[in-house]
């Protein structure tokens, strides 16, 4: 039977037979959690009566959410997933040398094409732009990841995104994501496994592919899968910390539902309160007065995010009413951005920057909103009490969105700033 | 565990995100009873004082949309909830909720057909669900036998600490 992606992927890894809907057991290639789905993983291990994880190589902590510790319970927090990682042997960086896991991980080298990967953290599925089964679990299902080196799946049906045609430069891979779901809805794809496909998905750097796998969950999917191409292989080969064999999937393969997207109709968006679907053009949104900006998070803090945010603010001031907060999600990406003066370009327009962590994404730290506070955020979820009090309001969009609206001190179209010509070109160096 | 439960009706709507069952200011802390007095804090202020242990739980489409903390069910069990009722449930939390022992069901039908305050009674093992206000009965979705008898084990631990503790003695 010809097999989509996701089915391809789930058969190079179970004995069991592979159909939509049926249940397998599957080995797992990586499992990770972070300093808040830790501890209780951890817990939950030592009920299985688990002595020792499948493979200490494979499996690891990122302290990333409320890191720098922000309080006394995070510090535990944190101090209790240390100990355990110590004592299994397995991976765990220290803060100032991590960052936020989705983009961690595969600049590592930990999250490969033709692999399968639990972490205890919905947004795993940004390792499906590698061609990665890559799903979020619940801290008892890592714990038995741990413990077992395998976990169960209901193979889930495949919903095929095509993207045809050639985006405007000023339209972002979370323009595209944004887009999609405000068209599905947050459960369009509930259970469902994405596979992104078309020329303007071919066209999208690597970085911007991590941004669009990543909100495959906030359209309800179990994965969002890009197929491998030169591009994967090209960031993959050169950050490998183990071989790998890429999966595709075949021709002929069923479908449950084709869903097709015009990339040249598309614009830069944004997601009002309180859903990733209730999407609008950035456009028809002036008229929304903003008190703070966050550019950052596991959906649109790499280097190619904060140089289209450069690419606006350099030589540009944020409004005077307005914070900025940018937050590069690697150590790795600042380094480089500050190799490349977008950290400069950051703090002369008048930003607060701080080391990779979730921080504001969640609420967490680092910029918590107040009552009647409204902030336009590259993070991936508006809900009620997001990034803070439930009286605040978050809106979500792409970088050069953020970036343009920091300057007008309002929802703004990036075109309001640049030309044609002034946007960076993506891509060229992968 | 019991799989019969009678309690009062809370109805809320489509989409009840893990941010308002739990928020992530709680974060800092996985003990049930601590969770437990924030349980739906920023969807219904208040829901912790004027509940009672055995209520139940019922919603719209995707419940539990969000973040992967297992938090969000254990904050449910832990405010006393017998089991949560939704047209249907976001994947991770539909996972964590089995693994994690809170009794969940999914019927459409019966999202329809019961108000918040109506006197409910679920026999879980045969999924039928009998709303004693208006006599009215529904039968849930049955699960697959494979996550059957992941439930009638007790959860995930008790299944992973068997299949471990088998392996163990045919490494002997
Ligand atoms: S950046 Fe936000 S969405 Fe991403 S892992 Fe951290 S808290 Fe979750």
């Amino acid at each position: 039977m010809a097999r989509t992606l996701a089915e391809a992927l789930i058969a190079s890894r179970t004995e069991d037979h592979v159909e939509p809907g049926a249940i397998c057991r599957v080995r797992v290639d990586f499992a990770f959690a972070n300093d808040i789905t830790g501890a209780p993983a951890i817990a939950e291990f030592a009920r299985m009566g688990a002595e020792t994880v499948f493979d200490p190589a494979r499996c690891a902590i990122v302290p990333d959410h409320f890191t720098p510790n922000k309080d006394i319970a995070s510090a535990r927090q944190v101090q209790a997933a240390r100990e355990f990682a110590r004592k299994q042997g397995m991976l765990f960086w220290e803060v100032g040398r991590a960052g936020v896991e989705h983009a961690f991980l595969p600049e590592k080298g930990l999250i490969l094409p033709g692999e399968v990967i639990l972490g205890a953290d919905s947004h795993t599925c940004t390792g499906g732009a590698l061609g990665a089964f890559a799903t979020g679990v619940g801290s008892t299902d890592l714990a038995a990841a741990w413990a077992l080196g395998e976990t169960w799946f209901r193979v889930p049906e495949t919903i095929r995104v095509v993207a045809e045609g050639k985006t405007s430069p000023w339209v972002t891979g979370k323009d595209l994501v944004l887009s999609l779901i405000g068209r599905i809805g947050v459960e369009g794809a509930r259970y469902a496994a994405l596979q992104f496909e078309g020329q303007a998905i071919e066209a999208l750097p690597m970085d911007d592919r991590f941004t669009v796998a990543n909100m495959a969950v906030d359209a309800g999917a179990k994965v969002g899968l890009f197929i491998p191409d030169a591009r994967t292989l090209g960031y993959a080969n050169k950050r490998a910390a183990r071989p790998f064999e890429p999966v595709f999937p075949d021709p002929g393969a069923k479908y449950a539902q084709t869903v097709r997207m015009y990339a040249s109709r598309l614009e830069p968006v944004v997601a009002l309160p309180h859903l990733p679907s209730n999407v609008k053009p950035a456009g028809e949104c002036a008229h929304i007065d903003l008190d703070q900006v966050f550019i950052g998070s596991c959906t649109n803090g790499r280097l190619r995010d904060l140089e289209l945010a450069a690419a606006v603010l350099k030589g540009r001031k944020v409004h005077e009413r307005v914070r900025l907060v940018v937050i590069p999600a690697t150590a790795e990406v600042f380094a480089e951005a500050l190799k490349r003066g977008f950290i400069e370009t950051f703090l002369e327009a008048g930003a607060a920057i701080s080391t990779a962590t979730c921080g504001p994404c969640l609420g967490g730290h680092y910029g918590i909103l107040a009552p009647g506070e409204r902030c336009l955020s590259t993070s991936n979820r508006n809900f009620v009490g997001r990034m803070g009090h439930t009286g605040s309001e978050v809106l979500l969009c792409g970088p050069l969105v953020a970036a343009a609206s920091a300057v007008a001190g309002r929802v703004a179209d990036p075109r309001e700033f640049l030309g044609l010509d002034e946007v960076p070109k993506g891509g060229e160096e992968e | 565990m019991t799989d019969r439960f009678l309690g009062k009706a809370w109805v809320y709507g489509d989409n009840v995100d893990t941010d308002v069952i739990i928020p992530a200011r709680y974060l800092s802390t996985s003990d049930p009873a601590e969770l437990a007095p924030h349980c739906l804090e920023d969807l219904d202020p208040g829901f912790m004082e004027r509940m009672a242990p055995g209520d139940i739980l019922v919603a719209g489409s995707n419940f539990g949309c969000g973040s992967s903390r297992e938090h969000a069910p254990l904050a449910i069990k832990g405010a006393g909830v017998s089991c949560v009722i939704a047209a249907s449930f976001a994947r991770i939390f539909f996972r964590n909720a089995l693994n994690i022992g809170l009794p969940i069901l999914e019927c459409p039908e019966a999202v329809k057909g019961i108000r918040s305050g109506q006197r409910i009674e679920v026999n879980l093992a045969e999924g039928r669900i009998l709303n004693l206000d208006t006599g009215e009965v529904f039968s849930a979705t049955p699960f697959p036998p494979f996550l059957r008898e992941l439930v009638a084990r007790g959860g995930l631990v008790p299944t992973v600490k068997a299949r471990l503790e088998e392996k163990r003695r045919n490494a002997r």
